[in-house]
Parts: structure tokens; sequence; C-alpha cells
């Protein structure tokens, strides 16, 4: 016995945006929760995220998912509210909806056939999506390139920003006497009586039960639990120009601007493992989508770039494991961390806490892998 | 087809412009790219179109830059591109950088960055009101445009600021006042470097024929001046500070600061070469083999990029660069590089003293709370403090959740005092804290000319 | 107080916020302003608080000006020429669709 050791009802690894909601939510729920979290320079795709709580498009293959998606989006102006009161620091989450501008027929009729199959996809609470045509898009955003033909808006979109919803978790962590390891990357897991013990570089932390939220770093942690966590990376790299005065009235699939008024532009998706380089070519092809988009914003400058790598799996839908070997070992994967905030720190920390997922949350078993 | 050349150097500045020298004078293809309109860098900024006036007023050590300028102007095959900004090094040092509107790029065989230094950023009550600037920024006025002011108070220490005070002096406006905050018993525990320094003593009799300059034209001298702040509303309108036990406070519309310079990083950042916190100049710096090669194979750093040593050094290890990169390149260089490693080991004596004497005011390493440490976003130095006790490991977490850095600065003013306050509450060593990533571009680009651009595409003006 | 050191040779005019500014060659829109003692160059975009000139070379951004009609230069890189129309940058760049 390490007589370092300290000892929580749950530890959470990774303090991202998937292990900070949920920790944040644990300790809401009367539980001492300890978050063992890397250094300044890790993956850390939380650092990367574009901001968006989408609920569009969201589990066309995987209906759970799609229901998720929107409760935790309908969850959102509550949390963030709560958030902010409690921390001082909003996310600032606005719900406007969202577009998806659409550039060619082909796109149009792929959208539309996905609006058909998920139109009942939440029963009469509705898909909440619909195509626009040229001239309603032209009411709702001035400005947009002769390409875009169509669109696809959701009420239920909206955005927030990720660092600011991060910062936000993190103090809130503090304010609920919660307790956060920085540089404690977890090199070793394993049993310790009825609970687990997570051993890092600079000593070892025990809990009741644990969570892993360490994005990819759960493909090395989950196998140690008896958890096979089928995930992969893929690239999407972001740009963000100077501030401008407010010119997008909502967030779409690729341009959003922020509360502090600078245009992040992003979506692109690559195959390079775990490289979170910026590339230029890449850039260049961002910059010329959002160009043929929104095509005033040409003569903006670039101040900033960066490169994520999303947490995917191989059906991009979430993986959410209970551990059947280590009872209280949990796998919390997905790439949607600004989106499902809401869910993870209300419904899915209550789970956790009561050691049951609710049944249409069994659907992210990787064991729906198996048969494939 | 991207072109390739054997030698790219970004800087023209002594460094930049010494190596294109040596680099072209053994035959090696070789590209200056530098922001500015001409030759010279900061320190000898507008040195070809200096009047006969001006040349005066900043004396002797500025003038000399003629010479090289010409030596550079005249030295057969070097394609210098003024107004060229750097915005990438891709892999393989492709360096795509934008000129006239227009991007494009140059493969380097061998890459030298001569970039140079920034001064060190000096976060003070006030510091970001108009009238209020560097002491650089003062003396580039002078430079480039003959101008000087009038009842201007200079602060902070080191050795620009009595320059550019003697310079002020010469230009018949001397400063209403020095306000240095080297600690009065400083000097005293400098002797031994004091003593190695006496090998250089050129610098020190220069140094102190300046100080008597600036005194003997009647300026007003305050000493180990603490809690510095500026006033004003709008502007500047006034300075206040303590020294020897009596508050100050000078009324002036202008304001100069100044505490040394610093490696700028931003290229060697980019590039992931490896640097080490250098506690006696308080400052990152790249690591560099003798021949002032990075951790990055075929990328140099010529001059003060690489560490604080002066203009006379910046040149030398120019020449050295651009003769080391010949050597690999097959070409025979003579004794010269082992000539120049030693007169760059003599011409290093006097930096100890320096470095010791004028180590940054407590004041500006350790700002109070209230402080506007990142001037783009406006963020305190309290809050950054606050955001480590709250668990951020480092700057760039602390970036995320505060902003420091993401200005249109890109972190260039901030980045050493983000890392010295974090340092600091945390308790971890500036290495281990580390700097911001820094990520393509190194200065803000339009997005059209980011759309436009390929790396294939030749530069317009190219020779066919 | 700013001061020219050489002789008056004034050439090129531009304007500032509608006032003419005298230049002379070799001047950045940002040495011009400073010899004529405008200090206030921009507004800042976070609190709106006053900035001026601070590097003067090109490094720390704070003398973005507005220069016919493109926003966000910075007035320290720009030279100066002939009838520039040249203003304060107030906030954020304003995009004209």
């Amino acid at each position: 016995m390490n007589n370092n050791s300290i000892t929580s009802d749950v530890l959470v690894v990774g303090g991202g945006l998937v292990g900070a909601a949920i920790a944040w939510g644990l300790l809401d729920r009367g539980l001492t929760v300890t978050v063992l979290d890397e250094g300044d320079i890790a993956l850390r795709a939380s650092r990367g995220n574009f901001g968006l709580v989408w609920v569009q498009s969201k589990g066309d293959k995987m209906h759970e998912y799609a229901r998720w998606t929107r409760r935790s989006a309908d969850l959102w102006p509550d949390f963030a509210e709560h958030l902010a009161e409690e921390t001082g620091i909003s996310p600032n989450y606005e719900k406007p909806g969202g577009l998806h501008f659409i550039l060619s027929e082909e796109e149009d009729r792929r959208v539309r056939a996905q609006h058909q199959r998920m139109h009942d996809v939440n029963g009469e609470r509705g898909y909440g999506a619909e195509m626009l045509d040229r001239q309603q898009l032209d009411k709702l955003v001035p400005g947009l390139g002769p390409e875009v033909i169509s669109g696809s808006y959701c009420k239920h979109d909206g955005h927030a920003n990720p660092l600011l919803l991060l910062h936000a978790l993190h103090k809130g962590l503090g304010l609920r006497g919660g307790r956060y390891i920085p540089d404690g990357r977890v090199e070793t897991l394993e049993r310790d009586g009825d609970g687990f013990r997570a051993t890092t570089s600079h000593g070892s932390y025990l809990g009741g039960r644990i969570v892993l939220a360490a994005g990819h770093g759960n493909k090395v942690l989950g196998p140690m639990l008896g958890l096979d966590v089928p995930i992969h990376p893929e690239k999407g790299e972001i740009l963000v120009t100077e501030r401008v005065a407010p010119l997008l009235p909502m967030p779409t699939h690729v341009l959003r601007q922020t509360n502090e008024g600078t245009i992040m532009i992003g979506d692109s998706h690559e195959n390079t493992g775990y490289s979170t380089d910026s590339v230029i070519p890449v850039m260049s092809g961002i910059a010329q989508y959002a160009i043929r988009c929104f095509p005033a914003l040409r003569n903006l400058r670039v101040v900033r770039s960066w490169g994520a790598v999303r947490i995917l799996s191989t059906d991009g839908f979430p993986v959410y494991q209970q551990s059947t070997d280590f009872s209280g070992a949990y796998t919390i994967n997905c790439h949607s961390g600004v989106t499902l905030a809401a869910a993870h720190a209300g419904p899915l920390a209550r789970m956790i806490a009561e050691g049951e997922f609710e049944p249409e949350i069994t659907a992210f078993s990787p064991r729906r892998f198996d048969h494939a | 087809m991207t072109q390739l050349k054997d030698v790219v150097i970004i800087g023209a500045g002594p460094a930049g412009m010494a190596c294109a020298v040596e680099a072209a004078s053994k035959g090696l293809s070789t590209v200056v790219l530098d922001e500015n309109p001409q030759p010279g860098g900061q320190i000898y900024r507008a040195i070809e179109s200096a009047t006969e006036n001006r040349l005066r007023v900043l004396g002797q050590d500025y003038a000399r830059g003629r010479e090289l300028a010409s030596e550079f102007r005249q030295a057969n095959g070097v394609d210098y591109r003024p107004g060229s900004t750097v915005w990438n090094i891709g892999p393989d040092r492709l360096v795509e950088f934008s000129r006239d509107g227009k991007s494009s790029a140059i493969r380097a065989g061998h890459l030298v960055v001569a970039t140079g230094a920034i001064e060190r950023p000096c976060p003070l009550p006030g510091w970001t009101l108009p009238g209020v600037t560097t002491a650089g920024a003062l003396q580039i006025l002078l430079k480039t445009s003959g101008i000087t002011y009038e009842g201007a108070v200079l602060t902070g220490s080191g050795p620009l600021l009595w320059l550019l005070a003697a310079q002020m002096v010469d230009a018949g406006s001397p400063p209403k006042a020095i306000v240095e905050t080297v600690p009065r018993e400083r000097l005293f525990r400098t002797l031994p470097e004091l003593i190695a320094a006496l090998g250089a003593r050129e610098y020190l009799l220069k140094g102190m024929s300046m100080i008597r300059k600036v005194k003997r034209s009647g300026v007003r001298i305050h000493l180990g001046a603490e809690d510095i702040a500026i006033e004003g509303s709008g502007a500047v309108s006034a300075i206040r500070f303590r020294s020897k036990g009596t508050e100050h406070r000078i009324a002036t519309d202008t304001v100069a600061l100044h505490q040394g310079v610093v490696p700028n990083q931003q290229v060697t950042r980019l590039l992931g070469c490896r640097h080490f916190w250098d506690d006696n100049q308080k400052c990152f710096r790249p690591e560099l083999s003798e021949d002032r090669e990075t951790s990055c194979a075929h990328v140099y750093v010529a001059g003060d990029g690489g560490g604080i040593e002066g203009a006379k050094s910046a040149e030398m290890q120019g020449r050295l660069v651009g003769l080391a990169i010949a050597e690999k390149e097959g070409r025979g260089t003579g004794p010269r590089i082992t000539e120049l490693r030693l007169a760059l080991k003599r011409e290093a004596r006097v930096r100890p003293f320096l470095e010791k004497l004028y180590t940054p005011s407590r004041q500006i390493l350790h700002p109070d709370d209230a402080t506007v440490i990142c001037r783009c976003e406006e963020v305190t130095a309290g809050s950054v403090r606050e955001t480590v006790a709250q668990g951020a490991p480092g700057p760039n977490q602390v970036k995320s959740f505060l902003r420091t850095g993401m200005g249109p600065c890109q972190g260039r003013i901030c980045g050493l005092v983000v890392t010295s306050v974090i340092s600091e509450s945390s308790g971890k060593s500036p290495d281990d804290v580390d700097y911001y990533r820094i990520r393509p571009p190194l200065k803000p680009l339009p997005l059209a000319e980011l759309a436009d651009y390929s790396a294939d595409m030749p530069d317009s003006r190219d020779p066919a | 107080m700013p001061k020219r050191i050489d002789p008056d040779t004034e050439t090129v005019t531009f304007t500032f916020e509608g006032q003419i500014i005298r230049a002379r060659p070799g001047d950045t829109v940002a040495s011009a302003l400073a010899a004529s003692g405008i200090r206030h160059l921009r507004d800042s975009a976070v609190s709106g608080e006053p900035r001026g000139i601070f590097c003067m070379m090109g490094a720390c951004f704070d003398c973005l000006v507005e220069v016919n009609g493109q926003p966000n230069r910075q007035a320290c890189m720009t030279p100066v020429s002939q009838d520039l129309a040249v203003s304060r940058q107030r906030g954020g760049v304003e995009v004209k669709i």
C-alpha cells in the first residue's frame, strides 16, 4: 500500500470536456471525486473543439444517439445557466438554430433523404430540422456565396465556447470540492480491494469506482480493466480570424462567430494518426470552402490555426461501457464533448452514481461491434 | 514546381546580411526574406536612407551598419526579397511567405533563422496607455523618421536605455528623466563579472561615456526605482514610482519602457526546435551546436534569436553560419570558422556582467495581480495566477482558459511573462512550464491569400 | 512632444480621421502620426480602451488602423503614400456583405 494514496468515491481519468462534465455531475450527487489529468501538452481534443451544440444529422444510423444528442441539447440551457451561476464563467451558450450549407444537387438529395429517415426519430417531439431554399436562406443569413443552393436548418442547434465551458467545469470542480490533479498522467490501473488504484508518475490514487474519460488514452487504459475501447483518431483543423463586428446570426457546420467576435472555420477530416500538426494545404482548402460559402470573409485575416484529433469509434457513435469483469469501472468515449456535455453532467453522471445505465444507453456498448 | 535554394535566410539584420554574404561567396544559392523595405534589421533600421544628421545622432555603432549593408547589396548571388513576411515553415524546410499580397514558397536546403530579438515585455500598471512605448520604438522612430521626443521619461534598465538617452541628448531633446530600476546594491554584487568583463573594456568605457553624457546634460536620474505606475486618462500624463524611500511623480506625455531584449522565438518554436531557459538572460533560447545548428537538422539560428549577444556578435554569427553551411556543402572555408569562434568568445566576455547588472526588475517579472500582461486580450497577472491555482498546468491550458496569446500578436508580447507567472505560482521551473505551442500563420494572413495559395505556385517575380 | 531632427522636407500628405497629415518619405503611417502628435490610434476590441504605437517593429499589433477601408492594418508596417485615408480602428472589423 502506498501511504500517499488518496482515496475518493470515484476516480475520473481525464480532465477534458467529458471527464470534467461527468466529475462535476458526480460531485453534485455528494460523491467525492478525484480527476487525474495530463499536463499542458497532451492530445486534448477538448482544446480543439469547434463549439457546436449540434443536433441535426447526428445519429442517422443509430437513433439512440440521435435521441441522446437531442436530450443533451434540451438540457443545455439549464446546464449553461447553472454553470455560469456557480462559477461566474458563462460558456456563452446560444441557441439560434444552426445551418448546414448545401453546395450541390447531390448533397441536397442526400440531406433530404436523411431528413426523411430521421423525421420520427424523436416521435412527436420531432426531428427539428427542415430544408430551406436559397430565398429562405438569404433571409436568415445575408451574404451567402452563389454556390450555396439550399440549406438544412435545425432549431435545436446552437453553439457554446468550448474553452470557457472547460474552464467553467474546472472551476466548478474545485468549488464543489473535487480534487483536480494536473500532470497526473495515469500509467497503470488495477483492482485494489473493492476499488481501483491508478498510478501516475508522482503517486497513486484510489477510488471506489473509476471512469475512464481520457480520450485516446482510453485505448491504452481500458484493457487494464478489461475494457476494449475501439476508437481511432481523425484530425480536424480549424482557422480563427481576427475579431469581427456581429456578422453571423447563427452557427453553421463550417463557420461560426464566437462570443468574442472571431470567426472559426473548420471541418477537415484527416486520417493522419495522432498528429495534431497544422497542414497548409488542408488550411488552404478550409479557407477556400469558407469563401465559397461566405465570400465577404475573404479579406479577413487568419490569426490562429490549430489541429486536434477527434475520438471516433468504428461507426462514429459514442462508446459507453461498464466493465463486466471489474464492476465499477466505466469507459466513456465520444467526439461531441460540447454537445453531450449537458447529458454527461446530468443523466450520465447520475447513471454512473447509481451504477446502472438506462436501457437506451446500453446501445452505446462496444458489444455492437462484436457481430460486425 | 517549388524552388529549391541552398540557403534561405529569414531576416536581413546584421546576422542575416552577413550570413548571406558568406554563403553566396561560396557559390551557394542564397535567398534572404525580410519583412522590412530595407536591409538592416532593427539595429540598423533605415541605415541606407539615414541622413547625415541622423547618423551623427545615432552614433558610430549605428553608422557602421552602412558597410555591412553595402557589402550585402554588392554580394553576387544573393536573392534579397524585402517586404516578405514568412508565415509558415512546412515539412522539409518549405518556407512559405507573403509578398505584395500573394503567397509563395521556397524550399531551403539549409534554413537560417535570423529574426533577432524583441523587447522584453514590461508589464506595469498603465503600460497600455497611448504615449507609452518600448525604448526600441523611440529609437526606431529616430532611425526611420528622425523623430525624437521632448520631455520623455525613460524607465527600466539596460544598455539600450542609456544609449537612447544619449542619442536623445545629441538630438537636442534630452529626456526629462531616467527612472532606472537597478537596485543600488547590485553593482557591488556584480564585481566578479565586472572584472571578467575587463577583457572587453571598450564596451565598459563606451557605456560609462554614454552615462556621463546623459548626466552632464542635466537629465534627472532616479536610481533603484520601484513600484512604477503610469498614469493617464486616454493617454499617459505622468509616471509615479518610489526611489530611495521617496515617492515621485513626474508629469510627461511620453514614457519609454525597457528591460533588455529577448530572442524572438516564433520561428524556432514553430519548427519545434528544442529550447532551454537561460536564467541569466531570463528568457528561452534555442539549443544550438557550436555551428549554431538547432535540434532540427539543417536549421540554424544566427544573431540574437539564439540568445542576446549584440549586433557585432550577430554579424559574426551570421558569417560563421554561412561558412559552416558552405563547409557542409563541401566548399572550402579555410581557417575563418575557427577565427570567428574565437572572436565570438572574446566578444561575449562583457555579457555576464551586463546580464547580472541588468537583470529585469522584479516588478515586471512578477507583476501585481491587477496588471495586464496580455495586451491583446487584456488579461491580468492575477487571473493567470487564479487559473494556475485551479490546476491549469501550463501556458497552453492557461491560453485556452483566458485567451492569453490568442490575439493578433500571437503571444509575442505576453509569452515570457505568462511562463514566468505560471512558474512562480506553480513552483515549476520555467523549463517545465515551457511555452506556447506556436502554429501557422506566424503573422495574420488574409483568408483569401491562404485560399489562393499553393506551395507549387512560382513567385511571379522570379526570373524564369 | 515629438520633434523632427531633420530640416523640413515634407512631401507626402494623407488623412487621419479626415485631418490632413504631412509626412516625409521613409515614414510609416505610425511614424507620421507620431510626428504629428497623434497618440490614440485605435480602441481595443476587448475593452474599448485607447491604444497607440508600442513596439514600432511589427510585433505587438497595438497600432492597428484602418487604411483605405482595410481594417486592422499595422500602422508601423505601412509605408505612407500620397492620399492614403487612415482612420482609427474601433473595436472589431466591420465586414461589408
